[in-house]
């Protein structure tokens, strides 16, 4: 498996450390209920297709990647930098 | 019997081996089995379960009774096909699967209880009782199963894994992948040819076709001119995988003497934009009774024999076959002058112009001959038979070799005009089948094939190829009516290797495993080391026929990656030994080696574990002494293994405060404070100090076992939820030697050392300082509850240092300590490891949930304070003393007396203990229930594996000077 880093181009897996679902870039604001925790922390779809989840280059440049991926067919279909993601953080 | 002029081995390079102990020559290109025929050995091995004698049957990595073992230095590989083992000087191979010779094998007497070993023998015989299974079953059938033997010591022969990368891969070198190759070659593609065989060229080199080796020759020399092209031989392509990796297994070493400084075997990982598979087919055998014996073969074995390596496999040679394909091998034997007795054809309809005679309608029905074949007898047209022969060429017609378009789990489609399974397009994405493995058996088709899928293939890579002009060449019609299996009252084999006859398959179905994976499992068939490659599709339409479904519906069973067998030694390669992780060795190394310290690791790293002096007889006098030097006087340790994360910029205190539960914003340049790091979850991820260096500049530490969890920690945070924060962070734990310095008289020590005295330097201040004009970093922290230092210099100064701070500490009594009293002293003083926050721990459980700042967020904070992670029921951080000194162990758990030792009643566990020098006894870390409530109170501490019962007392974890004065002095 390779997955192309936007800064280091198509690397080996093995240079990659695979933290989980997108899931954990939503943090809930300070004073959340503990339910938005519950979501962030521990409540998965597992889906039979595309998925999006959390890559880091961790022998490579040090980024974190968005990689959206196909779980059926194991197509890779984009990856982004976290840091730089559509709509993220402040 | 060799025949003169023929063949593509070297007659001037004679060869000399030994099969069983016996000595034979063949030539420089020999195969083992091409050389044991032309020796006239005729009885290779002993079959797996009746012990049948057998021959060769194939001339291919398919090979399904010639197995032999072949030790080579210290090595030995069992399961090794003489049809692909190169012979070279001093070969020693072995036959398999026979005691005490291959002639007299005592259990052969297993082909005369045959009756009672037939399909499902084993679950029916071995079921009951079952108290007899462990003891009585299993044993004896492990003994007489299992084809070859392992040997049981460490594998000492070395392997290589390699990298590949390449526009087009081509699989197989017959007329189809040198045509594909030259195509994207000429086109400028980078191509890589990958071929299991030693010569490339595939059934050309067999004189299959009329295109012969000039040809191939001329193709190769084009090729090897190209600069773009890479040919690797001996490599079998063994595994298709995702984005367009192929795994393939080079034979490196195989084919030639022992040699120090060759692998065996390489493990190319190779990655392809394009693949085209073009490994051709597999002539397949006809079931009929004792179609087995030694002498009897493939028709295209006999022709690659011939042609290939000047060989024939007999004198009286007949065949028997169903499609008008196999000819051409008897033709070209009759053109060699070998005398071929008859051509039996199953069909009504073929040709009787031939050179020899031919009998239509025919049907071998039985065969003679113990040791190697005698006389076939059957049926034809004219009547009942019997015709002597020792060599009987048989063909079913042909199988495309689909294995790799189906190792993504696709299966190929049955073609009724050709009676096989094909791989359809797209079954693993970028992998197109041309020639014989997509069905098209003529040379011509297969030239054709091979050139329009290059073609295509680089039309996919953007790229463009030129149509080559095609060299002519045969296009026979395949010409073939199915022909699976005979009817007979004996046995007829389907699967050579694992002893699978027609009538197993027949009572598989009758008893119900009608599906083919089931019969597959039920009869074994398909489950030896040739995984049926030359038995699937024959017996599963024997099943397709006992079942009245078509061949179609029946269905194929699962292909899986590997296509050969693979030495787990060439899947491994590089980890084994030394190998199998990255090793870290501290500045100090090898000064701490020189003084005699037993290394231990901690994660990739080596650090000593105690220093002996002499006298000493057991790790605990060098621990023990270590300890009570460092309260006396003063001590010396490397803690370079820490991790340190050099932290700039203006937002970094503000980043600091983000993943520290702790605040770090009134922290002052020049001082350095304890931070406790949480993951988002709420439970602690890591502890350590954090520097304060310089207005936006900060250096933080972590333990050595987290170092790059955190690293990833702070990336993470940053790059998630601050990315506009301008902080930036980089390891450079690697950049500086650490060195502990700990003791009453460590300044005394220091102050030996540096360019400047320091006299003031309190608990928890930061300064620069300088050794020999070298600058360094001193930082005032504890780990031993001793008045500490850490001085820090650039790595390249740091062996030097710690002989320097060694030798001047031991003029002052003191002495280097390792990770045994670094350890004691901790637990001494109820500092806490990962032995302590090993990922189930909260804040609270360890006695620190007032460092969660209340004032500021933190990462992991909200989840901090879940109901559950806080309160009374959790497990907290204690210490213990045994009431009597007896010796306890980390992971014994705690009980109240009185209550029985069951895990209902389990109180708590014991994390890190040691024995204390200074309180003589040992001490315990342990998390209790309510633990801090319990003070003074008693537990049971038991080790069910140690067989310790020990009643302890409960007490705050800090043994030694709770109050820090010595910390602070
Ligand atoms: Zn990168």
């Amino acid at each position: 498996m390779r997955l192309t880093c936007p800064l280091c181009g198509t690397r080996d897996r093995r240079e990659f450390y695979y933290s989980g679902s997108e899931d954990y870039l939503n943090r809930p604001a300070e004073g959340a209920p503990i339910e938005a925790w519950d979501d962030m922390l521990h409540l998965r779809t597992n889906p039979a297709g595309v998925t999006k989840d959390l890559w880091y280059h961790e022998t490579g440049c040090g980024s974190w990647l968005l990689v959206t991926r196909n779980t059926i067919t194991h197509a890779v279909l984009a990856t982004e930098l976290v840091a730089a993601r559509k709509g993220g953080a402040a | 019997m060799r025949i003169a002029g023929k063949g593509l081995i070297d007659r001037t390079k004679p060869v000399s081996f030994t099969f069983d102990g016996k000595s034979y020559f063949g030539f420089a290109g020999d195969t083992l089995a091409s050389a044991l025929m032309a020796n006239g050995v005729r009885l290779v091995g002993r079959s797996f379960k009746y012990h049948r004698p057998r021959g060769i049957l194939t001339a291919g990595p398919e090979e399904p009774n010639a197995m032999v073992e072949v030790r080579d230095g210290a090595s030995q590989s069992p399961n090794t096909r003489a049809t692909v083992q190169e012979i070279y000087d001093g070969l020693a191979a072995q036959s398999q699967n026979r005691w005490p010779s291959l002639r007299y094998d005592l259990l052969s007497v297993n082909d005369l209880a045959a009756p009672f070993l037939s399909a499902g023998f084993y679950y029916k015989t071995f079921m009951w009782p079952r108290a007899f299974w462990e003891g009585l079953y299993e044993p004896l059938i492990r003994r007489a199963a299992g084809l070859g033997r392992l040997k049981p010591q460490n594998e000492t022969a070395s392997y290589e894994k390699a990298f590949a990368f390449c526009d087009l891969l081509v699989i197989g070198s017959g007329p189809a992948g040198l045509m594909a190759a030259l195509t994207a070659a000429r086109a400028g593609a980078d191509v890589i040819l990958a071929e299991q065989d030693s010569l490339m060229g595939g059934r050309l080199l067999s004189g299959a076709g009329t295109l012969g080796m000039p040809w191939v020759d001329a193709t190769l020399a084009e090729l090897r001119g190209l600069p773009n092209v890479r040919l690797m031989a001996r490599t079998t392509v063994v595994g298709a995988y995702d984005q367009g990796t192929y795994a393939a297994l080079e034979r490196v070493g195989l084919h030639v003497p022992a040699a120090p400084h060759l692998p065996r075997e390489c493990f190319w990982r190779i990655v392809a934009g394009q693949a085209i598979l073009a490994t051709g087919a597999l002539e397949r055998p006809i079931a009929f009774d004792n179609n087995d014996r030694p002498g009897i073969m493939l028709a295209s074995a006999a022709l690659t024999y011939l042609n290939r390596f000047g060989v024939v496999p007999g004198q009286k040679i007949t065949l028997f076959a169903n499609n008008d394909h196999a000819r051409q091998a008897v033709r070209q034997l009759m053109a060699a002058g070998v005398q071929v007795v008859a051509i039996l054809d199953s069909r009504a309809d073929a040709s009787t112009v031939e050179e020899c005679p031919v009998y239509l309608s025919a049907a071998v029905t039985d065969t003679q001959g113990r040791h190697g074949l005698t006389q076939i007898s059957g049926t034809h047209a004219g009547g009942a038979f019997k015709i002597d022969t020792d060599c009987l060429l048989m063909s079913g017609g042909w199988n495309p070799l689909v294995n790799i378009a189906c190792h993504q789990n696709a299966r190929p489609i049955w073609r009724e005009d050709i009676a096989a399974f094909v791989p359809q397009p797209g079954m693993v994405p970028g992998l197109a089948a041309a020639g014989s493995a997509n069905g098209a058996f003529s040379t011509q088709a297969a030239l054709r094939e091979g050139a329009d899928a290059a073609i295509a293939a680089l039309t996919e890579l953007g790229r463009s190829a030129a149509a080559p002009d095609l060299p002519q060449a045969e296009d026979a019609p395949y010409r073939l009516q199915a022909l699976w299996a005979l009817p007979g009252k004996g046995r007829a084999w389907l699967d050579f290797a694992n002893d699978v006859t027609v009538k197993d398959v027949k009572l598989a179905a009758q008893e119900g495993y009608t599906s083919v994976e089931h019969m597959k499992r039920y009869t074994t068939q398909g489950m030896a080391p040739d995984q049926g490659k030359n038995s699937n599709v024959s017996a599963l339409a024997v099943l397709a026929d006992a079942t009245g479904r078509g061949i179609a519906e029946t269905g194929t069973t699962t292909f899986r990656a590997p296509f050969t067998p693979v030495s787990i030694g060439a899947l491994g390669a590089g980890g084994q030994g030394a190998g199998f992780a990255p090793q870290r060795y501290m500045t100090s190394d090898q000064a701490s080696r020189d003084r005699g310290a037993p290394m231990v690791e901690a994660g990739l790293w080596y650090r000593p574990s105690y220093f002996p002096k002499p006298g000493e007889t057991t790790w605990r006098q060098s621990c023990d002494r270590e300890v009570l030097t460092v309260r006396s006087t003063v001590g010396v340790a490397d803690v370079s293994t820490l991790g340190k994360i050099d932290i700039q910029g203006p937002d970094a205190v503000r980043f600091l405060d983000f993943v520290y539960t702790n605040t770090f914003s009134t922290l002052p340049v020049g001082r350095v404070r304890y931070g406790l790091m949480l993951r988002e979850d709420g439970f602690v991820l890591d502890d350590g100090t954090t520097a304060r260096l310089g207005d936006t500049h900060y250096l933080m530490t972590t333990t050595t076992a987290a170092a790059g969890q955190v690293m990833r920690h702070l990336d993470f945070v940053h790059q998630a939820y601050c990315p506009k924060w301008q902080v930036r962070f980089i390891s450079v734990t690697e950049s500086w030697a650490q060195f502990a310095v700990a003791g009453p008289l460590a300044k005394m020590l220091l102050n030996a050392l540096l360019d400047q005295r320091i006299d003031d330097f309190p608990f928890m201040t930061y300064g620069e300082v300088s050794v020999e004009g070298v600058k360094a970093r001193l930082f005032r922290i504890s780990f031993s509850g001793e008045e500490g230092y850490e001085i820090a210099v650039p790595t390249a100064y740091g062996e030097a240092l710690f002989r320097d701070l060694l030798a001047k500490a031991e003029t002052l009594g003191g002495c280097a300590y390792g990770m045994e009293a670094l350890n004691v002293m901790r637990i001494e003083k109820g500092f806490i490891t990962h032995a302590e926050i090993h990922g189930r721990i909260t804040a609270f459980d360890i006695g620190m949930a007032k460092m969660v700042a209340s004032k500021k967020d933190c990462i992991g904070k909200a989840a901090s304070q879940r109901p559950g992670l806080i309160g009374p029921e959790r497990e907290q951080l204690v210490g213990l003393r045994p009431i009597t000194q007896t010796e306890i162990g980390a992971g014994a758990h705690l009980f109240n007396p009185g209550d029985k030792a069951e895990r209902v009643n389990d109180q708590g566990y014991v994390t890190s203990v040691c024995w204390s020098p200074v309180f003589e006894s040992y001490l315990g870390l342990a998390f209790l229930k309510d633990g801090r409530a319990r003070y003074g109170q008693r537990v049971r501490l038991i080790d069910h594996m140690r067989k310790t019962d020990v009643l302890c007392e409960v007490s705050d974890p800090v043994f030694l000077d709770p109050e820090g004065a010595k910390l602070r002095a």
